[in-house]
């Protein structure tokens, strides 16, 4: 646990927040009275080992996940009291994510993919398609428009799930394991997305990975144990034991 | 707003083979559906086509059918001159008939026969029918009075052995010779062959009494008049019906069919929308990962639902399709079906309507969203981390 002060505009504010899974009599404290603030256009890398509660941390920052207790506060609105829907339309504006194993509708392309969270907005096909293709391009990725996510590389399909994450120009990025099945040139090329739309375009960033070359990218990282995140520049225990960072 | 209808079209096509599957289970029910309409509405338009507006039949009173009445050459003489009937160079146009049946071997398999209506009638009986449209006389010729020849029907010629011109066909005292095909349009007449009625009554020993009348009336007002004369006539004991009203009477042969028909393919129906709900809930599952995807992308559990729905609908609608391609070679097919008044077959030609084709469409449609509905309600309702972690 850990205790943080503001320091000026927040995109993220956690205060005692508690996350415990239950399952018959079993209960499992995922997430342990986290305070945690994460200031916009932060890039913030959340490690720690498996089951510290740091994938639990990213799904309440999106809403996809309420907690049990406490206050989460996200670009200023309490996401915890939000109904159903105006969670999901709040999340389709605010948030773009990132999954480790990119998660792309195979039958789609990769400017339909891209494309498919505008359909939630009141955008024209043809403003659609082109704030589509400004996506892609951003990642780099202009001359794939029309390629099924089958015929790209690992590399490349995490670019569009990234180009997707972003083309509502949501204020937060959130990636999970974003690397994790990727090899070391494609992880770099996913990271160097990630950090161009840090520093150029000013998206607050918050990545879960157990790679320390993943972290380095981003500009703070905090560990998670056991439920508990630890104070600023503290590890867990044995953390060196169990990783192995080159 | 909804989640794109290519999403559902691709992942149809990418399943190619269950999709096929499916399709086809709803294919099959959906054409015998199609199939029974097409045949009940065929049977309807042959026996409603008969009718002309302005013939009037007259039977005995209490008859049924033509087959179990009678009506005498004396009351045939007092019926002729009711006021009403059309004349044709001064002559009434009526007809007094006679009607009996008789076996015939099928074309397509001789060991079985049918019973077929015969019927004698004077040359007025056939210039009344004429007058009304539809008859002629498309291979041969007319029998001549007085002859032992028929003209067989067009449907009877198609279906029925030994009813080629030249042919001898065995009935009441002896042989009949086969002159002529006469072509009734799409009528019932095309079920029929037809004698000269006199010797017809000779040899079915019935001189003096035969089956039915025909009159033509003047238009259809005096055709009510006609009837009403005719059973209002003490002296007849007799009764009149529109001819149009007799054979409408006799579209009640084609409903044992439509009962059966429509009952087989509901049990296929309930067969194929448990296929199209096997189908659509291992679609669920395996694609459990992309419903997560589209939730947390902001899509409601409202579009995920349609979406799911939608897929099947097309899916059904797809086999909707297939069933109707299937059965539309039936279109203008001849067939027969027993008629249980006249005791005789009724050729006829499978209609295939846009009506029956539409109610083809729906039935499809009815069994996708049947088969969609639990499915599609099963994937809006997972969480978005469920469905995450159900792969």
């Amino acid at each position: 646990m850990s205790e943080e002060t503001g320091q000026g505009e927040q995109a993220v504010e956690l205060r005692g927040v508690v996350k415990e899974y239950r399952r018959d009599e079993f209960s499992v404290l995922a997430l342990n009275n986290v305070d945690l603030d994460i200031p916009r256009n932060d890039f913030l890398a959340l490690m720690g080992p498996s089951g510290s509660g740091k994938s639990t941390m990213l799904h309440l920052i999106a809403g996809i996940d309420r907690p049990t207790s406490g206050r989460l506060t996200v670009l200023g609105d309490d996401i915890g009291g939000m109904g159903e829907k105006e969670l999901a339309a709040w999340r389709s504006e605010n948030i773009g994510y990132i999954f480790q194993t990119f998660n792309l509708i195979p039958v789609l392309t990769a400017l339909e993919n891209v494309e498919l969270p505008l359909l939630l907005t009141r955008l024209s096909k043809k403003q659609r398609l082109e704030n589509a293709k400004t996506a892609l391009d951003i990642v780099g990725l202009s001359d794939r428009l029309d390629h099924y996510p089958r015929q790209l590389s690992g590399g490349q399909e995490q670019r569009v799930a990234i180009a997707r994450a972003i083309v509502t120009d949501p204020a937060i990025i959130l990636a999970d394991e974003p690397t994790g099945d990727l090899d070391a040139a494609s992880a770099k090329e996913a990271l160097n997305a990630l950090a161009l739309l840090n520093e150029q375009h000013g998206k607050t960033i918050v990545i879960v990975t157990h790679d320390p070359h993943a972290a380095r990218y981003a500009r703070k990282t905090r560990y998670l144990e056991k439920g508990d995140l630890l104070p600023e520049g503290q590890l867990p225990e044995d953390w060196f034991a169990t990783t192995a960072p080159t | 707003m909804a989640i794109p209808l290519s999403y559902n079209f691709r992942n149809l096509f990418v399943r190619k083979t269950t999709t096929i599957m499916t399709a086809l289970g709803i294919a099959l029910s959906v054409a015998v559906l199609v199939g029974i309409s097409a045949l009940v509405s065929g049977l309807n338009g042959a026996l409603a086509v008969t009718g002309d507006p302005l013939h009037v039949i007259v039977m005995r009173q209490g008859s049924t059918a033509e087959l179990n009445s009678t009506v005498t050459r004396e009351q045939f003489q007092n019926l002729k001159f009711i006021e009403g009937i059309t004349e044709e160079n001064g002559e009434p146009m009526a007809s007094l008939e006679v009607i009996t049946v008789f076996n015939l071997p099928f074309r397509s398999n001789p060991d079985e026969v049918a019973n077929v209506n015969v019927r004698g009638l004077p040359p007025m009986g056939i210039r009344l029918r004429e007058t009304a449209g539809t008859l002629q006389i498309s291979r041969g010729r007319w029998f001549d009075p007085g002859k032992r020849e028929v003209a067989v029907g067009r449907g009877i010629f198609e279906t029925n052995d030994g009813t080629s011109i030249g042919d001898k066909l065995n009935f009441g005292r002896g042989e009949w010779e086969v002159v002529g095909v006469f072509d009734a349009g799409k009528s019932a007449y095309n079920s029929e062959i037809w004698a000269d009625a006199n010797l017809l009554a000779v040899d079915l020993g019935r001189g003096g009494t035969l089956s039915t009348a025909m009159l033509r009336a003047e238009d259809e007002a005096t055709a009510a008049a006609l009837k009403n004369r005719v059973a209002d006539d003490q002296r007849l004991l007799l009764e009149a019906l529109s001819e149009r009203e007799y054979y409408e009477k006799q579209t009640m042969s084609g409903q044992p069919v439509q009962v059966l028909g429509v009952f087989v393919s509901i049990i296929m129906a309930i067969g194929s929308s448990f296929a199209a709900m096997n189908t659509m809930y291992a679609a669920v599952a395996r694609r459990a990962r992309e419903v997560g995807v589209l939730r947390m992308l902001g899509f409601s559990r409202g579009s995920v639902l349609l979406s799911f729905l939608l897929e099947s609908l097309l899916l059904s609608l797809l086999g909707g399709m297939l069933g109707c391609l299937l059965v539309l070679p039936l279109d203008g097919l001849g067939g027969r079906i027993g008629n249980f008044i006249t005791f005789s077959i009724t050729t006829f030609e499978f209609e295939i309507t846009s009506g029956a084709l539409l109610l083809g469409m729906s039935f499809a449609a009815v069994m996708g969203v049947l088969g969609g509905v639990l499915p599609a309600r099963a994937a809006a309702r997972e969480e978005i981390l469920g469905s995450m972690r159900n792969v």
